[in-house]
């Protein structure tokens, strides 16, 4: 019948018809559930509440530190240094891949037992492969009158705490 | 009449349970063994047909064929081993322990296991160059190759997530170490650092998602991936027989036309 012909016109411009409706729709809704999938596992895989030590530590009376002594607290890994100038805190955890370090006194340097890395008291770097130095964290003294250090709070360095 | 033990089992292969089972008919003609190989889901994977020299050692030293069966192996020790280990902070090392003193066989269970762990990617790498050097990598079986190198960090995956299980210093450093190396990606580094340890350091999250990760997720996709590299085998033209010399020197004499008729 001529008539139907017309209906369904032939031209290559002209495909849109039923079946490529529902197929771009199908793929349409399927590409917006596999975005909010992704979404979904991301924000469920990411926790919310993380059961880790405080990232503020109390490090006792600046009594206990004697002039020119370095001591590791392993369980936080950090030093308190109690230097001429003063107290501060250097994180050990070396730069380069997150081992803890080791203070060596008979060198006068800390040193990381991974893969080598040489730093002075004062972080500065040494020997690579750490790319950093150790950074300085955030020390005050309390209302107590203990030294506390914030593992999260990088500073700049020679900021020394005077008790 | 005497009956031997083959007429028992043909008498056996007749029964209608057994016929309803193994629909490819008895028999020792071509056929039958053909369809004995293609119509058992497992076996269909493989081709029905292969060169008599392909199974010699010298073909592929069955690089291919241990490194499955080092997997083979993995899972059927890792099993058994997963009634005796807990994946938490406190038991993790004991159970460790345990395992190694105190379980019956709990000591050759987890030394097997660990025996072919090395060994499966000591024999993945083999394989690999063997591949390699042969030349079997190329047309038509350059995807095979690509699946295979899923298959490598799959593997390595799983023993990287394996490493961290023990709980112990070696493995604590490790696994410090290694989500380190993570969050050097440019960008998203922290992110996936972070997403990989279920927190900002190894500790009981880092431990449990490892362990999911190693019993489940990585060994479902080794075997996924497993399956489509045996099977592609037979799709792109079963295991690469080199052309011998003389060959290709009647091939490059045979005008291009009539190549066809080789």
């Amino acid at each position: 019948m001529p008539e139907e012909k017309q209906i369904v016109p032939e031209e290559p411009g002209n495909e849109f018809n039923r079946r490529a409706f529902f197929v771009k729709l199908g793929l349409g809704s399927l590409s917006i559930a596999a975005a909010g999938t992704l979404t979904f596992a991301y924000q469920f895989l990411s926790p919310n509440v993380l059961y880790e030590p405080s990232p503020i530590v109390n490090a006792g009376r600046p009594e206990g530190y004697a002039v020119n002594s370095v001591t590791l607290d392993v369980h936080s890994g950090i030093y308190l240094i109690h230097a001429q100038e003063g107290f501060f805190a250097l994180s050990a955890v070396c730069t380069h891949l997150g081992c803890l370090t080791a203070w060596k006194p008979e060198l006068g340097i800390i040193a990381c037992p991974c893969h080598g890395s040489k730093f002075k008291r004062d972080g500065e770097k040494i020997e690579g492969p750490a790319p950093k130095p150790l950074p300085w964290l955030q020390t005050w003294v309390s209302v107590e009158g203990d030294l506390m250090v914030d593992r999260s709070a990088n500073i700049r360095p020679m900021q020394f705490v005077r008790v | 009449m005497a009956k031997t033990i083959k007429s028992y089992f043909e008498e056996l292969r007749s029964t209608r349970v057994w016929r309803s089972v193994f629909r490819s008919g008895t028999g020792s003609s071509t056929l039958h063994r053909a369809l004995a190989v293609q119509q058992n889901v497992f076996l269909h994977l493989f081709s029905t047909k292969v060169r008599t020299r392909m199974l010699s050692l010298s073909a592929t030293w069955y690089l291919g064929t241990m490194t499955f069966g080092t997997f083979l192996i993995l899972v059927g020790t890792g099993i058994p081993l997963m009634f005796y280990y807990h994946p938490s902070v406190p038991q993790a090392y004991a159970d460790t322990k345990d395992l190694q003193f105190v379980v019956s066989s709990g000591l050759f269970l987890r030394n097997l296991h660990r025996w072919s762990a090395h060994a499966m990617v000591f024999l993945v790498f083999a394989h690999m160059f063997k591949v390699f050097y042969r030349g079997a990598y190329r047309p038509p079986r350059e995807f095979n190759w690509v699946i295979g190198v899923i298959l490598l960090l799959v593997t390595l995956l799983l023993s990287y997530t394996g490493y961290l299980l023990p709980w112990d210093q070696l493995a604590f450093w490790a696994i410090t170490v290694g989500s380190n190396i993570a969050s050097a990606v440019p960008v998203l580094g922290s992110k996936v650092h972070f997403l990989m340890l279920g927190g900002n350091m190894v500790n009981a999250n880092a431990l449990l998602r490892f362990y999911v990760l190693h019993c489940m997720i990585l060994p479902l996709v080794a075997m996924l991936f497993i399956a489509v590299h045996f099977w592609r085998i037979r799709k792109d033209g079963g295991l690469y027989a080199p052309q011998s010399e003389s060959r290709t020197v009647t091939a490059e004499a045979v005008p291009a036309g009539a190549k066809g008729a080789q």
